[in-house]
């Protein structure tokens, strides 16, 4: 029987684009499949680069880009006229700049908790998908930093939030969340970028030993620093990356708690909650998983990444969805059951606005894409689909920028005494910019996939089996039947462990 | 056979300099290879060589015998001077140069200044950690002799070589590729300018 499922898994292995989502728990799961070795893996994913890239990247590149110039139009006509061009009034001065923000930061946590946290799970599947993840991050990051530049009156006095010496001798507030915020992100951002690039260190030597022309040779050699693969330097390097991973772990957790302490540390009635800091970081893994699912799925058609990223790959992160899915409408629920058993009636009347009130769509969008549209994923036939799955990833992007719209506008706009209310509408520079935002992230990513690694090559190559030796008996044609990671000396892999059952 | 340069009255050609020989580089094809020539080559006694991998291999660490870098101490300097430096910030800015009364709050309160210390420690603990582990390695090395070898591009696709460089006392332009051949090298080259 033991055998029967180990050359199942080998069979499994061989396949190109084979189902390795079946689970045994005397065997691991092949975690690249298409009978690919490691010269094949190197081949799968700088042919992504090397190869003509296919008509749907020119497609996405030349959205992405007109999408970018609407950015850039938009801030630039915000910066020049004033921000009464966005729909802010008083009492919502938060529109949709800090909307789109709080949306853009967490879209970022997936990517580090894919890196940082699965490696500290010692999850291998993450090592098909953490550069992309990462990338994602790097540029949703990127994307999020525009808007609390741009959100303030004087834009050009932004550099305000920074400890800089000015000639007012004036130093920023760091007991305010808003500077909190500032040193998050920030530290995010840096954080994330160079455990990015550290990362990327060896595949862009890996493309540098590739490379056919002059300029491509020497661009990617200077970014490759002149990596070798020198076993010394591996080993500083793994020592490196995994501290590394061990303080992007509390960053995820850390930086959209602290964004999510922009509204809990204030005073608004559905904002001053102890559950925002949680609730917000499992709503962040969710719209960034959502994310990943929404680029990873593409991708991997696209680029032909099917054998390095699997259906395992794409099973386990619909997985995570549903799990932070449930958390988030855990945390929904206990906001409810908070605000009617506790004698705030401000805070009552907050939610009950919230399901009743003006922006009630709102609510309806929100509950259906966070917490009832994941659901499928408890079906296997409905998350093996893949177009099935990307339209409930997409569901999921849509919802959790609505639940910071309902956060956001909801609270601001109806607050303590009637005579403050009023509506909140978006202007078109409003819904251009966010639009706009998708196509700095777009272009980005779609650049990204041309001219750098999209798959960890090198962690890649660790989770095959002919990674790892034998004392001299397994070959380059290794077959998953000999590898036995977990196995220390135990001749009779077929005996049952727990004998009479 | 005479050139351009003889003619030139004062001038003479450049005696031909004898070639500089770094070390031998020889290509394994697999991990079991690789790790029991290691082995051999540590027990040979060298000690200025190195093996050269497309990943890191799980078990050469004990086979060439590296010892655990000092890099995680180098961190946690990191870590405590941002920590420092998070705190000092925070209590120059705000409850020592321009005192900033706010809702109350005390001039130097430790618990709303958390968050600022964390992300500064974070923040050069991290930066310690990838500088330091490139300034270790020595990296950017950018002109490294290793690289005129043609064979030695496939390091970063699927091949694996043990490089022994010719400081080492034991080198010997012969002998040395002879035994790398006898380990079970598919092939050796003398890496020379």
């Amino acid at each position: 029987m033991a055998t029967e499922v180990a050359q199942l898994f080998d069979a499994i292995a061989r396949q190109h684009n084979a189902d390795n989502t079946t689970d045994d728990p005397r065997f691991r799961a092949p975690l690249v499949v298409g009978g690919l070795d490691i010269a094949g893996v190197t081949r799968t994913v700088c042919g992504v680069s090397e190869r003509s890239m296919p008509p749907a990247w020119y497609v996405a590149l030349g959205i992405s880009l007109c999408l970018l110039g609407m950015f850039g139009t938009c801030i630039g006509y915000l910066i020049l006229t004033g921000v009464g061009v966005w729909g802010n009034n008083i009492p919502d001065a938060w529109g949709f700049g800090i909307v789109n923000f709080v949306f853009w930061v967490g879209i970022g946590h997936a990517g580090t908790l894919i890196s940082a946290i699965l490696y500290l799970f010692r999850q291998n599947w993450r090592t098909g998908i953490n550069r992309m993840a990462e990338a994602m991050t790097i540029f949703a990051v990127m994307c999020a930093g525009v808007f609390p530049g741009i959100h303030v009156g004087r834009p050009w006095l932004a550099y305000y939030l920074f400890p800089i010496p000015n000639q007012m001798s004036l130093w920023p507030q760091f007991r305010s969340p808003l500077l909190w915020d500032v040193f998050a992100v920030g530290t995010y951002a840096t954080v994330s970028l160079i455990f990015w690039y550290t990362g990327m260190v060896p595949d862009i030597a890996t493309f540098r030993d590739r490379a056919t022309s002059k300029i491509k040779q020497f661009v990617y050699g200077i970014f490759a620093l002149g990596w070798n693969g020198s076993s010394r330097h591996w080993h500083r390097y793994e020592r490196a990356y995994l501290i590394l991973a061990a303080l992007a772990t509390p960053l995820v957790l850390s930086v959209h708690s602290v964004v999510s302490f922009d509204f809990a540390v204030s005073q608004v009635p559905g904002w001053h909650t102890t559950i925002f800091p949680p609730y917000f970081v499992a709503g962040a893994i969710y719209g960034g998983f959502a994310m990943v699912l929404c680029l990873v799925i593409p991708a991997r058609e696209l680029f032909g990444l099917k054998d390095v990223i699997t259906k395992r790959h794409i099973d386990n992160m619909a997985k995570i969805l549903l799990a932070t899915s449930m958390m988030v409408g855990y945390s929904y629920l206990m906001e409810f059951f908070v605000a009617a058993y506790g004698n705030n009636k401000f805070e009552r009347f907050t939610f009950f606005n919230r399901v009743f009130g003006p922006y009630w769509w709102g609510w309806c969008i929100m509950t259906f894409c966070n917490v009832v549209s994941p659901q499928i994923v408890w079906s296997k036939k409905l998350r093996s689909n893949m177009v099935i799955l990307w339209i409930a990833a997409v569901f999921g992007n849509v919802g959790m920028w609505f639940e910071r719209f309902e956060i956001i506008v909801t609270s601001l706009t109806r607050d303590f005494v009637p005579s403050s209310w009023h509506q909140f509408t978006p202007t078109w520079v409003d819904l251009c910019t966010l639009a706009g935002s998708f196509g700095l992230f777009g272009t980005m990513f779609c650049l990204f996939c041309k001219y750098l690694p999209t798959v960890a090559m090198a962690e890649v190559k660790t989770v095959l089996p002919q990674a790892h030796a034998h004392g001299g008996h397994l070959g380059p044609d290794a077959k998953r039947t000999d590898y036995r990671p977990d196995e220390h000396s135990d001749p009779d892999l077929d005996a049952p462990r727990f004998a009479n059952r | 056979m005479t050139t351009m340069m003889e003619t030139k009255p004062g001038y003479s050609q450049p005696e031909p300099q004898p070639a500089v020989v770094h070390g031998a580089l020889a290509e394994f094809p697999d991990v079991d290879s690789i790790l029991t020539a290691a082995h051999t080559v540590r027990s040979a006694g060298y000690k200025v060589w190195d093996v050269h991998s497309p990943f890191p291999i799980h078990g050469i660490d004990a086979a060439i015998g590296i010892r655990p870098t000092i890099l995680p101490w180098l961190i946690l300097c990191g870590g405590v001077a941002g920590l420092t430096g998070g705190l000092a910030l925070q209590w120059f800015c705000n409850a020592y140069d321009y005192q900033f009364l706010i809702s109350g709050k005390p001039m130097f309160s430790l618990p709303a200044n958390i968050p600022i210390i964390f992300e500064c420690t974070v923040l050069i603990s991290s930066l310690t950690a990838v500088f330091g582990m490139f300034a270790l390695n020595r990296l950017p090395l950018l002109y490294n002799p290793m690289f005129k070898s043609k064979r030695f591009k496939r390091v970063t696709d699927d091949k694996f070589f043990i490089w022994i460089a010719a400081a080492d006392k034991k080198f010997d332009e012969k002998t040395t590729p002879a035994f790398l051949q006898a380990i079970g090298a598919a092939a050796v080259e003398i890496i020379e300018d």
